[in-house]
């Protein structure tokens, strides 16, 4: 795909520039896009079909039989969740320790989190199977007192998952606010009034940006142990079961640690292209993808040693069900996901140890789909052979995936992708205001453009 | 100090190119006595905020933030324990009031009341959503231009826009 045209951005970009470069990211697409989008519709219109086939013909459909109630879907489930956490962590945490790196790369890191939560939101739904009772779920008055079961991690869940959207979205429309107010200056016609409604009437005076700065430290500030507590509550999902190999006190930051490899990958999967696409060479810099490449390298070295742990104690408890069940999963049937998992989670990253690996566009991108595909299958994993071969012979079994839940999975892909992709071409996925500020003030006397 | 309100009052609006040259502007006319001032920025300024701030109270957010986080604790908490007494059953083995799960629910219900909170917050202090706009906003304060408008008497006018304009002032309108 060739760059988005333009006047070719200046390597030194000054305020003026930044506006120009995002809003002409906002302009018309081209033929290439469209064809892109109907190509993601059909994904998606094959998701949506075949989701509309299993709850006509029941949960068989998607080849759920004992003993795996749970399979493919709640493993989506958790990959899209775990996408989700390095949106939170690039703009909350990095946020609070200042790291200037950040801002060029938050606003689609943010995107990608809403996005993802959203699509992870849909699999309980999916997984239900009488979706339309999900209602259930939450507490709400009724002629009976029926209330949920606030002593199961499922409901937790439901509370975690829920907070976590909103909160993640409300983040993100309140960054959102000045930027599109800058973009409904430099719009006509009926963009600028859409524009000027999403705004808020947003003007950039000291009196609106004294409480929106306030507001912004207090969003990074509960951020920070939301985005840390929420996969910690989707490992107790598994961790306060009794399914050997789920039952462990080390599920919550092994689960957080790998939703943050995860994410990670997924932003490179996406920043790189839009860099190339609307020419952003001047805003991601090299420094930017070392820093992730880092990141992803620690977050992996984190994910080994979770997983020697997880042998470990494995066999030092001596309990003979968690040991049957690493044997298992390393041995039996589905023991290509086993070590396809150490392959693309322990080793790929590893070539981030080379300054030159971490700097080759191409290096990253492909390190990066074998981290998301080492992650989809780390969940696959925990799920689906661990409930494959638990206490007692007769219940073992093997989960074969079926057309429908695949295509859903496949389906869900293409969600994500058709909500990022449109969002790209009508929000600013560069945030104006944080790369001006990252940029400098323009001073008269001052020296340089620090402050 | 403050100058006389009895003409009705005119709108001074100087646009500046550079931060510093701001900053000196409103502190030159807040030395002046001028102390009904707009100041627009396309980007917080930590100087010009920190010089404004100092004539008036601390931004309330944080008062938001803290009773709405509050009010979800005591919400989670009541709303966990009430229903648990509604049907006394043993679940899991569990007591039906028990604390710790319940904390999870508190947890997260307080960040989303602090969350919520902040956002209202935002929006009732900052006047927001802002229906018309103000006079004085120019489409360059979205860009990279700083902008002082300065409310002040009529006969003043003319004084104010000088000090702007000697302030750094690429422009001064009324």
């Amino acid at each position: 795909m060739t760059p988005v045209s333009g006047t070719a951005t200046t390597p030194n970009p000054t305020w003026a520039d930044v506006n120009r470069d995002v809003i002409r990211t906002v302009s018309m697409p081209g033929d290439r896009y469209f064809a892109w989008m109907c190509l993601i519709a059909l994904t998606l219109a094959a998701g949506v079909a075949a989701w509309a086939w299993q709850i006509w013909i029941g949960m068989g459909a998607a080849g759920k039989r004992s003993p795996q109630m749970w399979a493919m879907y709640i493993t989506t489930f958790v990959f899209w969740i775990g996408i989700g956490h390095a949106g939170t962590l690039i703009s909350a945490v990095l946020y609070l320790f200042r790291a200037k790196w950040r801002t060029s790369i938050y606003r689609g890191a943010e995107a990608m989190t809403v996005f993802a939560v959203m699509t992870a939101g849909l699999f309980p739904l999916i997984h239900a199977g009488r979706m339309w009772f999900a209602y259930w779920l939450m507490p709400y008055p009724n002629q009976r007192y029926l209330w949920p079961n606030f002593k199961s991690p499922l409901v937790w869940d439901v509370f975690a998952i829920s907070t976590y959207l909103t909160i993640s979205v409300v983040f993100f429309l309140i960054g959102l606010v000045p930027d599109i107010a800058a973009l409904r200056d430099q719009s006509t016609g009926i963009r600028k009034q859409i524009y000027t409604v999403m705004s808020l009437g947003w003007e950039g005076s000291d009196s609106q940006w004294r409480h929106y700065r306030r507001a912004y430290g207090i969003f990074a500030a509960i951020s920070t142990p939301l985005v840390l507590s929420v996969h910690s509550v989707v490992s107790f999902d598994f961790a306060m079961a009794l399914v050997p190999g789920w039952h462990s006190t080390l599920f919550p930051p092994f689960f957080v640690d790998g939703a943050i490899f995860s994410g990670f990958a997924m932003v490179l999967v996406l920043i790189l292209p839009m860099r190339y696409i609307f020419n952003w060479y001047p805003y991601i810099h090299d420094k930017h993808l070392d820093a992730m490449a880092k990141l992803i390298l620690v977050t992996s070295l984190v994910l080994t040693y979770f997983y020697v742990c997880e042998v470990f104690t494995a066999w030092y408890s001596g309990d003979h069900f968690e040991r049957a069940s690493v044997f298992a999963k390393a041995t039996k049937q589905y023991a290509w996901a086993y070590w396809g998992m150490y392959f693309c989670n322990c080793l790929t990253p590893l070539v981030f140890f080379w300054r030159r690996a971490r700097l080759n566009t191409t290096v990253l991108y492909v390190v990066s789909i074998f981290v998301l595909i080492g992650m989809w299958l780390e969940r696959f994993n925990i799920i689906v052979p661990g409930l494959g071969h638990d206490f007692y012979p007769y219940t073992w079994g093997t989960y074969y995936p079926t057309i429908t839940d695949s295509t859903i999975i496949i389906g869900s892909f293409a969600w994500f992708f058709i909500l990022f992709l449109a969002f790209i071409r009508v929000m600013p996925s560069l945030s104006i205001v944080e790369v001006k500020e990252a940029l400098g003030h323009p001073m008269r006397d001052g020296h340089g453009a620090h402050h | 100090m403050a100058p006389t309100t009895r003409m009705a009052p005119v709108n001074v609006l100087g646009i500046f190119a550079h931060a510093d040259t701001t900053l000196r502007a409103i502190q030159g006319l807040r030395a002046k006595g001028f102390s009904d001032l707009k100041v627009y920025t396309p980007v917080p300024v930590e100087e010009i905020e920190e010089e404004m701030d100092s004539v008036r109270p601390l931004s309330k957010v944080r008062l938001f933030a803290v009773v709405g986080g509050l009010l979800g604790t005591a919400t989670a908490f009541f709303l966990t324990i009430w229903t648990s007494l509604k049907w006394e059953l043993i679940t899991g083995g569990k007591a039906p009031v028990s604390i710790p799960p319940f904390i999870i629910i508190a947890f997260e219900l307080t960040i989303l009341f602090t969350g919520l909170s902040t956002l209202i917050a935002v929006l009732i202090l900052g006047r927001l959503p802002q229906i018309k706009p103000s006079p004085t906003y120019d489409p360059r304060f979205s860009v990279d231009r700083f902008g002082v408008a300065v409310a002040c008497p009529v006969e003043k006018a003319e004084a104010v826009g000088a000090m702007l304009s000697s302030a750094g002032a690429e422009e001064v309108r009324r």
